[in-house]
C-alpha cells in the first residue's frame, strides 16, 4: 500500500470533529510550529519538501512562500483557493467535507509562517454545505486555543474567515479570486503586480490551493526532507487524483507521484480498469484544460517509455504526445464516447466561463463553440477544422490570464490526435447525428 | 413621495448574521460581504430584486450599481423570480460521460420543461449549471445546499416525487 499523507485518517468514524482528529495525532504540527519553530523554518521545511502547488500550476510552494513582501507596518494575508471548478476535479471538495481540520491546521501552520494575522479560505458557492463543516471546524479549533488571540500563549494571532464565491470558474484564477473577495466581479488582474507584492486589498498575499496547505502538518511533523524522499525528482510528495468517467470506480485517490499511469488507471487500489466489457479510447489526465491523449499515449510516452504519474512524465513530449498533470483531474473515456462532442462540450464551458475582458478569449472561445457545435450537429465543413486550429493559435498566449489557454488547448489537441473523428462527423453527418453514434476508424496520431 | 420603510428588510435572525459577517473583514473592507451577503438575501426572497439589491447596497454603504455589477456576474444568483425548488444540473463533460444527458433529458421530461424553465404550480425551476466539483459521482444535481449524485432515471422520479409532496 502506498503512503498516505492526506487521508490517512479520511476513514476513521468521527474524524471530522476535533477531538477525533485530535487523537489522530491533529494540531501536533502546530503545536510543534508554534512553540519550537520560528517563521523562517517553517518556510525552511516548505521550501526542503519540494512540494508543488496543486491547484495546477504546479509552482513550488515555499518558493512562493519565500517571495512575499514584507514592508514594515502592512498587514499581509494568506488566501486558499478552495474555488475548485475545473471540470474533472472534485479532490479538494473531498478532502474538505471528510477531515475539514486537516486544511485548518494546515492553514494555521501557513499562516503563522507568512506572517499573517487574518487569512481567508474562499470556497465555492455551490459548496455551501462545506462551508458549514468549515465553519464548525473553525469553532471547535477556536475552543480549544488553536485559533483567534495569543495562540497557544505564544502571542501569534489568527482569525480564520471562510467566504463564499458566487458560482464563477473564473474565480479559480488566483487575481480574479482576490477580486472577488473584494466584492467585485472576478475579473483577473494585470500581472504584475503580483499577489506577492500587492494582492488582497493591495497588500503582500499569498494564494494557495486546498490541497497544497493540507499537506503542511505532515512536513512539520515529519520534516521536508522526508516528504522529499516520496515521489520521483521535482515531483515530490502524493497527489490526489479524481477520477471519472469511464473506469470501474470512481472516486478520490491519494497516490504517491511516481506510480505509473498504467496501475493507477488498472489496478484494484485505484481507478480498477476501464469499465467491464469496453476499452480505453483517450484520457484527460489534469483536468478539462490539458490536452486530451488517446489510447497509444496513455500508458506509454511515444519514446515507449511507461509513464508515470508526474508532472514531467505526463508532459513527456510536449503537446505533440503529452499533456500535463495539471490539478489532477483524471477522466477516462472509453470507445463509447464521442470526442467531438466532449470537445464541444468542454468549448462551451470556457465561453460560458470567459469574464469577457480579452477580446481573443471572449470571441474566440464563443467562435470555437459555435463552430464546433455545428460539426457535431451535422452542419460542419473541412474547412471548420483548419479554422479551429487557427482560432485556438490566435486565443493561445494572448490573454491576460491563462484561461485562453485552457481553452484553446483542448480543442487543439483533440483535432491533433482524433482529427479523423472530425473528418468523419463532416462527411457523415446523417450516421455522426444519430443518438449515440460514435466514430470508431483508426485514431490517428498527429 | 413618503418612504415606505422596511418593505424590504432582513428577519432580525438574518440582519445578526449579517453584521456578523461584515464583522469579518477590516475596518472599511465592508463591500467584501457582498457576495455571503447575497447568498443571505437570495436564502430569504428566493431571488435578487432590484428593491433586494438597493436594501443591500445600503447596508454594505455601496453603490446600487455595485450591487447589480456583481449579481450579474455571478452564476448562482437568480435575478428573475424561481420556483420552491431550483433544480441545478451539471451539464459538463464528466457528468455527461456518466449518462448525464440521458437522465437530465428525463427529469425535463418528467417536469415537463426546459432548462430556464418554471413549472406552472410554481414548484420546480430547473437550471443548467457547469462542473460542480463531483464529477467522479455524476450525473449531479443540487437543490439549495444538497447534492444529489450518481442519478438514475428512477432516482430522480423518486426525488422529484418526494419533493412534490
Ligand atoms: C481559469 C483558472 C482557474 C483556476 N482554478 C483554480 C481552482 O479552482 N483551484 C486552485 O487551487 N487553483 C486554480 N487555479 C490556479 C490559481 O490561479 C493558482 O495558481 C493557485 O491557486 C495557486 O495555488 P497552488 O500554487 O497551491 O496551486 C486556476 C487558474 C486559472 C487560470
Ligand atoms: S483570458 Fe478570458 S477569462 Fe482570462 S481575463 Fe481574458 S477574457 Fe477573462
Ligand atoms: S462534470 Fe458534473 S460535477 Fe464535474
Amino acid at each position: 500500500m502506498a503512503r498516505k499523507i492526506l487521508t490517512e485518517h479520511i476513514n476513521v468514524p468521527g474524524i471530522e470533529t476535533f477531538d477525533v482528529y485530535r487523537k489522530q495525532g491533529g494540531y501536533t504540527a502546530v503545536e510543534k510550529a508554534i512553540k519550537t519553530m520560528t517563521p523562517e523554518e517553517v518556510v525552511e521545511e516548505a521550501k526542503k519538501s519540494g512540494v508543488r502547488g496543486r491547484g495546477g500550476a504546479g509552482f513550488p510552494m515555499g518558493m512562493k512562500w519565500g517571495f512575499l513582501a514584507k514592508p514594515e507596518g502592512v498587514p499581509r494575508y494568506l488566501v486558499c483557493n478552495a474555488d475548485e471548478s475545473e471540470p474533472g476535479t472534485f479532490k479538494d471538495h473531498h478532502l474538505m467535507k471528510c477531515i475539514p481540520h486537516l486544511l485548518i491546521e494546515g492553514m494555521i501552520i501557513s499562516s503563522f509562517a507568512l506572517g499573517a494575522n487574518k487569512s481567508f479560505i474562499y470556497v465555492r458557492g455551490e459548496l455551501m454545505y462545506v462551508i458549514r463543516i468549515l465553519e464548525k471546524a473553525i469553532a471547535e479549533a477556536k475552543a480549544q486555543g488553536f485559533l483567534g488571540k495569543n495562540i497557544l500563549g505564544s502571542g501569534y494571532d489568527l482569525e480564520l474567515v471562510v467566504q463564499p464565491g458566487g458560482g464563477a470558474y473564473i474565480c479559480g484564477e488566483e487575481t480574479a479570486l482576490l477580486e472577488s473577495l473584494e466584492g467585485k466581479r472576478g475579473n483577473p488582474r494585470n500581472k504584475p503586480p503580483f499577489p506577492a507584492v500587492k494582492g488582497l486589498y493591495q497588500s503582500p498575499t499569498v494564494v494557495n490551493n486546498v490541497e497544497s496547505i493540507s499537506n503542511m502538518p505532515w512536513i512539520i511533523n515529519n520534516g521536508g526532507d522526508a516528504y522529499a524522499t516520496i515521489g520521483i525528482g521535482r515531483s515530490t510528495g502524493t497527489k490526489l487524483i479524481s477520477a471519472s468517467g469511464h473506469i470501474q470506480k470512481p472516486g478520490v485517490y491519494e497516490i504517491e507521484l511516481g506510480v505509473s499511469v498504467d496501475e493507477f488507471l488498472n489496478s484494484d487500489e485505484y481507478c480498477g480498469g476501464v469499465r467491464k466489457g469496453h476499452y480505453l479510447k483517450a484520457l484527460v489526465a489534469g483536468g478539462s484544460s490539458v490536452p486530451i491523449l488517446p489510447a497509444n499515449l496513455i500508458t506509454k510516452t511515444a519514446a515507449g517509455e511507461d509513464r508515470l504519474m508526474t508532472y514531467e512524465s505526463l508532459s513527456d513530449g510536449g503537446f505533440a504526445t503529452g499533456t500535463m498533470l495539471g490539478s489532477g483531474g483524471f477522466i477516462v473515456f472509453d470507445e463509447t464516447a464521442c470526442i467531438v462532442r466532449n470537445t464541444w462540450n468542454f468549448s462551451r464551458f470556457y465561453h460560458h466561463e470567459s469574464c469577457g475582458q480579452c477580446s481573443p478569449c471572449r470571441e474566440g472561445t464563443g467562435w470555437m463553440e459555435k463552430v464546433l457545435h455545428r460539426i457535431e450537429h451535422g452542419h460542419g465543413s473541412m474547412h471548420d477544422i483548419d479554422l479551429l486550429v487557427d482560432i485556438s493559435k490566435k486565443i493561445e498566449g494572448n490573454t491576460i490570464c491563462p484561461l485562453g489557454d485552457a481553452a484553446a488547448w483542448p480543442v487543439a489537441s483533440a483535432i491533433r490526435h482524433f482529427r479523423d473523428e472530425f473528418v468523419w462527423h463532416i462527411t457523415h453527418p446523417q450516421e455522426a447525428t444519430q443518438p449515440g453514434a460514435v466514430y470508431m476508424g483508426e485514431m490517428v496520431l498527429g | 413621495m413618503t418612504e415606505s420603510p422596511n418593505l424590504v428588510a432582513f428577519t432580525p435572525e438574518r440582519l445578526e448574521t449579517v453584521k456578523e459577517i461584515i464583522a469579518r473583514y477590516p475596518e472599511g473592507r465592508q463591500k467584501s460581504a457582498l457576495l455571503p451577503v447575497l447568498h443571505v438575501a437570495q436564502e430569504q426572497w428566493g431571488w435578487l430584486s432590484s428593491e433586494v439589491m438597493d436594501y443591500v447596497a445600503g447596508i454594505l454603504k455601496i453603490e446600487p450599481v455595485e450591487v447589480y455589477e456583481v449579481a450579474t456576474f455571478y452564476t448562482m444568483y437568480h435575478l428573475d423570480p424561481v420556483g420552491k425548488h431550483v433544480i441545478e444540473y451539471c451539464r459538463t463533460g464528466p457528468c455527461c460521460l456518466m449518462g448525464g444527458e440521458d437522465v437530465y433529458g428525463h427529469l425535463k421530461q418528467k417536469l415537463g420543461i426546459e432548462a430556464g424553465g418554471t413549472t406552472a404550480d410554481g414548484k420546480f425551476t430547473l437550471k443548467e449549471v457547469e462542473c460542480l466539483a463531483a464529477c467522479g459521482w455524476g450525473p449531479v444535481f443540487q437543490i439549495r445546499e444538497q447534492f444529489y449524485m450518481n442519478l438514475t432515471n428512477e432516482k430522480v422520479d423518486q426525488i422529484i416525487e418526494d419533493l412534490s409532496k
